[in-house]
Order: structure tokens, then sequence, then C-alpha cells
């Protein structure tokens, strides 16, 4: 391409030098018309100059343009100075360069970045550098709306004996897909897949309106309810490998309680604390729950309350509760009561080095069964604290009894080892050793490796 | 029990009405020092503005409490940094702020980024192998006196829009702004000027605007990439560097660890300095204008300590 212009461009200026030998010769010829022709030949000359001069600026503009989207190219060498003069043409985009992010459109309209080449400045250190993207082609166009995507894999393994729930060995326990993007001036959407070995599930897939009148926050699709702490975290957002028990025993398994529902919640307004109540209508249709008819509805109730101690320390507390018909029969409800609590501490200078948070869930369960009413109890108790850029350690114990039967309780000790790659990478070991009411008791070492790929997700809190 | 559950949400729906809101002074919040620092000198006494992040604190990791959810709830602009700076932290709290004016696109959501220049932009392809890599350019910035001249002009434009009946007063503090930068410019500019030039190695990739700002040539980095904490090998290789190029001063930000800087420091025979890169960093910079006074103030001694030039 560069080449072909190249020939063009010698082929013409060949050409145009073709013409002034003729010229000249055809002035010398003929001296009786010299005064006439000699004006005439001179404004041919002149004529012939400007068109010369305007095909080299034509073709030194096309090449310094065609030299400038060279430099461009991913993984070529910059031109080597001093090959081609480069007249006055920097690298300008062809169109405005679009907005920093797509969330930002709206700015951008009225205020394009700039286009600047960027200054040699600060090299080093492997980091990118360069002049800007040109933005504004056909393929960034194309993926411009995209949602931001993302692929988290959580690979686990066990080693140790455990007769009530094995896992095991080795497995790819969920790869985890989020595609989230806003979805229009009023709501955005966010989708989480889990690819799992029993099969691919919409593990979250919700829309939010986040600008509603009366400061309401809504979420409509399938949810993880807002129940306590431990049920709304995606299992790669757990400080542990496994859920705690009182999760699995008391709010219906290792998935928790995500149903299809609406979700409403609201902030309170005081001048004290952080105040929020959420209202959530369900399906009922899931592991706690069970709807026998299109009217039985699970409802979710929370408040939650929120307050810094100081810049470093904080304090959240909440009270929940869930309501449904459960699998005995049409007549039958479970009721549970939840109660958290969780600290964190994390000074603000040494943010990256150091936190702590403690937490605690209580729970107490009501099942309506033929037999009567069963009232269980089930808590854990966590702890973790990062004592390096890198590292976590952390324990938790665990105390619960079944829904089922108030008489079966299991529990146990965990202790818990992190490290952190990078942001976007974790391995975790965990040592679990759980008595079960079955009368075993497992000792486990679990481990964990969780990794991030794609769009840079927002830490949960 | 349903019963109780309509009962909770009739008085939610109450409250919701309750409490309309008086009309005051532009309130606006910035996730950073800076940015606030900013608006501050373009919006004196007609707006009040709050930063969320500290100027002590990393930018990058900054906790999404509910008690930010709640100042957002009540703003009328949001000021942003922008080039994913913040992208670990504010997304969820725009989100749960329930606030539809600050929403990203909406009026009150401000990226300064957008008029400020910008350096590191990475052409190409970029993986995370490079670490943590900003793939829209270094979003530090604020650390070129040019860029807050810009951003304040745009600040300007964006206060009188949603606030026009002070537009004068807003245009008249920022011509007032921009003639004491310039002033100060001068200043840093001859104060620095035996300096320029000046060798050094930094910890993060913070100071690329300041270094272009001032003349000053980073050569390397205690980070062996972006976000990744140092490596012996990279850690040699740094004292490597600055010995061959009679490097004597590492800049650290305030949030990092001071071991591996020291310890190359002591082998080098490097000072460290650790240089506040945002307002508030430390009591002395209390604002744009202080921050490059102190900056500049203390690069100085610190250059001047170790000997060199």
């Amino acid at each position: 391409m560069f080449q072909h212009v190249l020939a063009r461009s010698v082929s013409s200026v060949a050409a145009v030098c073709c013409l002034f030998p003729g010229s000249v010769w055809a002035q010398t010829a003929q001296p009786a018309q010299a005064a006439q022709s000699q004006a005439e030949l001179r404004e041919e000359l002149q004529k012939l100059r400007a068109e010369f001069d305007s095909i080299r600026d034509t073709y030194g503009a096309r090449l310094a343009a065609l030299e400038a989207r060279l430099a461009q190219q991913p993984g070529e060498p910059a031109p080597a100075p001093g090959v081609a003069p480069v007249p006055a043409m920097p690298a300008v985009p062809e169109t405005p360069a679009p907005p920093a992010a797509p969330a930002a459109a709206g700015q951008a309209a009225q205020a394009p970045a700039p286009a600047t080449a960027v200054p040699a400045g600060a090299a080093g250190a492997g980091g990118p550098q360069g002049t800007l993207p040109v933005y504004g082609n056909a393929s960034a166009m194309s993926k411009i709306f995209n949602p931001d995507i993302a692929v988290i894999g959580n690979f686990t393994g066990a080693v140790g004996t455990n007769d009530v729930e094995p896992r095991p060995a080795l497995q790819l326990d969920e790869a985890e897909l989020s595609f989230q993007a806003v979805v229009d001036p009023y709501a955005r959407a966010d989708f989480f897949l889990a690819a799992t070995p029993d099969g691919l599930d919409v593990e979250e897939g919700f829309l939010t309106f986040s600008s509603l009148p009366g400061g309401l926050l809504m979420k409509v699709g399938k949810l993880k309810a807002q129940f306590g702490k431990a049920n709304t975290l995606h299992s790669h957002a757990m400080p542990w490998v496994d859920q705690p028990l009182v999760v699995k025993n008391l709010l219906g398994g290792d998935e928790g309680f995500n149903d299809a529902g609406i979700s409403v919640s609201k902030l309170i307004p005081n001048s004290f604390l952080f105040l929020e109540a959420t209202g959530e209508i369900y399906q009922g249709q899931n592991e706690l729950f069970t709807s026998h008819e299109r009217s039985n509805l699970a409802y979710v109730g929370r408040l939650r309350g929120y307050r810094d101690v100081s810049e470093a320390a904080n304090l959240d507390v909440g009270t929940s509760i869930a309501y449904g018909h459960n699998a005995v029969g049409e007549d039958f409800t479970t009721r549970v009561i939840g109660v958290d609590a969780t600290v964190r501490y994390r000074p603000l200078r040494r943010a990256i080095y150091r936190r702590f948070i403690g937490r605690t869930e209580l729970m107490w369960s009501r099942q309506g069964q033929e037999a009567g009413d069963i009232n269980t109890f089930g808590m854990y108790a966590s702890g973790e604290y990062q004592f390096a850029r890198r590292w976590f350690a952390g324990a938790r114990y665990d105390w619960s009894e079944r829904a089922y039967d108030s008489s079966l309780r299991d529990q146990g000790p965990s202790a818990l080892i992190t490290y952190w790659p990078s942001e976007f990478s974790q391995i975790r070991g965990q040592y679990r050793r759980t008595s079960y009411a079955e009368g075993s008791t497992a000792n486990e070492l679990l481990f964990q490796f969780l990794f991030s790929i794609g769009a840079h997700g927002a830490h949960t809190f | 029990m349903k019963r109780i559950f309509f009962i909770a949400a009739g008085l939610v729906a109450v409250l919701s009405i309750a409490a309309p809101r008086a009309e005051a002074a532009l309130n606006i919040i910035a996730t950073t020092s800076d940015l606030a620092a900013l608006v501050t000198e373009v919006g004196g006494d007609k707006v009040t503005v709050e930063a969320l992040a500290r100027g002590y604190q990393d930018p990058h990791f900054v906790e999404a409490k509910p008690s930010f959810v709640l100042k957002l709830n009540k703003a009328d602009l949001l000021v942003a940094v922008g080039r994913e700076l913040e992208i670990g932290w504010l997304p969820p709290l725009i989100t749960q702020s329930r606030n539809a004016k600050i929403q990203p696109g909406a009026d009150g959501y401000f990226d300064a980024s957008l008029t400020a220049r910008i350096l590191e932009i990475p052409s190409g392809q970029i993986t995370r192998a490079m670490g943590d890599v900003h793939p829209l350019g270094n979003p530090h910035y604020w650390l070129d006196p040019e860029n807050g001249r810009l951003i304040v002009k745009a600040l300007q434009a964006k206060l009188a829009q949603k606030d026009p009946a002070n537009a004068s007063y807003y245009a008249q503090r920022a011509a007032d702004f921009d003639r004491r930068l310039g002033e100060a410019q001068q200043r840093w500019k001859a104060t620095f000027a035996p300096y320029k030039g000046i060798k050094v190695v930094t910890y993060h990739r913070s100071w690329a605007n300041f270094a272009d700002a001032f003349g000053i040539e980073v050569i390397g980095y205690v980070e062996p990439k972006p976000g990744i904490p140092p490596t012996p090998q990279h850690t040699l290789d740094v004292i490597q560097a600055m010995r061959a190029q009679q490097v004597k001063l590492i800049i650290v930000e305030p949030y990092f660890d001071l071991k591996t800087p020291n310890s190359i420091a002591s082998q080098t025979g490097a000072k460290v300095l650790v240089l506040p890169p945002s307002v508030g960093g430390i009591p002395q910079a209390s604002d744009y204008l202080k921050l490059f006074e102190t900056q500049i103030s203390m690069l100085v001694d610190a250059i001047k300590s170790t000997g060199a030039k």
C-alpha cells in the first residue's frame, strides 16, 4: 500500500518534469514571437509549478497520514526518524474521539477528549505508551454498547474424609459469567450465569431502576434474596471456600436463597445512621420454599443500619425475615428470622496492607410440619485479617441445627489462609473440622483457586 | 405475616413522601480531595463540596461504604476523576445512590478527565499481564497544573449551567484562579529550574503528569508493574538502574509500604521522599495551589539533601 502510493507519486513527479525541457526548447526555436510567447510560457510555467506544488503537497500529506496510521498499528515499530519529512499533519482521529466509557456518553458529546499525542514523559516498567487510540472506526463502534463481560473461575479441591457431604477431590466448582450494562437512562441490567457441574443456571439476572421517584431502588428478575450477609454474596466474593453450615441447614442449601422476584428498597433519612429498608416478593419456588399454587409467594424483609465509627472503622447491623410455604404441603409455612452484625477496620493510610472484618449471623427457623412447628437455630461467627498486601488469615465457627429436626446438630471450626497474587486471582486454603449430627467427624483440607478475566468488577463491601 | 409486610411497605411509602428538601446551595460530591479543591476554587461559598476519598488514601482502593451512598443520595453534582480510577468502588455507590441526577450520562455526572490532557493512553493490545493497567490512560492527571486550569474551566461551565443565577460569580472566581495559578506556575518553574531533568524512581505510576509538567525524568518504578507489589528481581534491577544513572531520589505515595523503597535507598545512597499526591495528603497541602507549593518545596529540599546538582 505504502510502496504503491510512493510509486504513483514518483511517476507523476517524473511526468511533470518532462514538460519543462519541451517548453524551454519551444522558446529557443521561434525567436520572432519571443515577447508574446515568453509571457505565455511564463504563465504556463507558473501554472505547472503550482500544479506540481499542489501534487507534491497532496502526496506529502497522504504519505504523512499513512505513516501516522502505520505508527498506530499494534506491534509495528514506529517509522524511523528522518526517512521522510512529516508535514504539519499530526495523527488526528478522523472523527471526534468517543467518550472514555460508554457510561459517560452524555458528557462526551459536549466535550470530546482532546486528541493529544503522548509526550515521552515517564517511560519504563513495561507500561503501555503511545498515541491516543483512533476511536470511531467500525470495529470499535460495534463494541461500544456491549455489556461489560467477565468470567470468574472457581476451582476447588478437597483432601481428607467426609462421609456426610463429600466434595469431589478436584472440580471446577463454578464458572461465573457476568454481563453488566446500562439499559437506558432509567435502568441498568446485571446478569450472572453460573456454569457448574450440574449445568448452566441463571444465578442472578435482574434489572435495576436506579432513578425512581421517592428515593426507591427497585430490582426485578432473578435475585439473591437480601437475607443477611452470606446469602447475598456470590461464591467468589465469600471469604471462605464453602458456605457456612447455617446457610445450608436453615436457608436452603449450598446455593442459598435465590428466586424470581421483585425487590424494593428505600433509604430512611435520618441524621444518625445509614438506614435501609428492603421488601421483596418472590415466586416462592426455590431450595427453601415451595409454591403449591400461584398465590404461594415468598416474602423477604430486611432492615439494615450502618454507621462509621471512625474513618477506619465501621459497624454494619441488620435483621431479616423470610416467609413462605414449604415442601410439606400447602398449609405449611417456613419462617426464618436472621440477625447479622459486621465490624470492619481498615486504616486509610494502610488500606492496601491491613484490614479486619468480623462478622456473625444468627438465624432462627420455624418450619411447619405435620407433627407441629419445628423451631431451630443456627449461627456462624467469622473473622478475616489482612496481615500483608497479599495475605489474609481467617477463622470461622459454625453451629447449626437442621431445619427439619432440632435434635440434629452440626458444628465445627475452620481456619483459612488466602493469598492474592493480584487483584484478579486468589488462592485459598481452608482446614475444616465438622462434627455432623450423624455422629461422624469430618477432617478436611479444602483449597480454592479463584480467577477473573474481563471487565474489572467492583469490590463487594 | 403477609399483613406485616404490607404495613411495612406502607410505612416506607409514607416516609418517602415526607421530608421535602429545601433548595439551597449546589451540593457537590467529588470522588477525590483534589477535585473537591478545584470545585471550591470555582464554587466558593455558593456551593457545598465534599470529597469521598481522603488525600492520604490510595484512590484506587476506596471502600464503597454505605455512608458514601447517603452523600451521593443528596448530591446535585458528582465530580469524578474517571479513566477507571474509581472503577472498583464508584459504580455500585452510584447505583445505590437512588439519585437520577448523578447517574453516568446524566447532567449531574461530571468526568473531569474529559477536558484534561491524559498521558500513557495505551495503544494496541493490552492485557493484565501488564499488571493493573488503566486502559483509558494514566488517571493521575490532576498533578499537572495545566490540567487544573482545564478542569476549572470545564467546572465553571458546568456550575454556570446548573446554577445560572451565579454564573458571573463562578466566571469571576475561575478567572481569578487562572491568574493565581499562572503566577504560581512561574514561581514553581523558577524554583525548580535548577533541578530540571533530575532523574527519580517512583513507587507507582502516579507522577507521569507531574514529571511532565516540571521536567522530572522517571527512570523506573518500585512496582514491577502497576498494582503488583515489588519483587526481589525487579528491586535488584531498579537498584542497578539507579546506580548506573546516579539516581538519588525515590518518590513514594503516602499509602505505600516503605520497606522496599528504604532497602533500595540503603543500597544506592538515595533518599526516600514521601510526597503527597493529593490535596490533604499532608496538612500543609490544603488546597490545589498549596499542593504544588508543598510538593515543589519538599522535592527541592530532598534534592538538596541528597547533594545532587
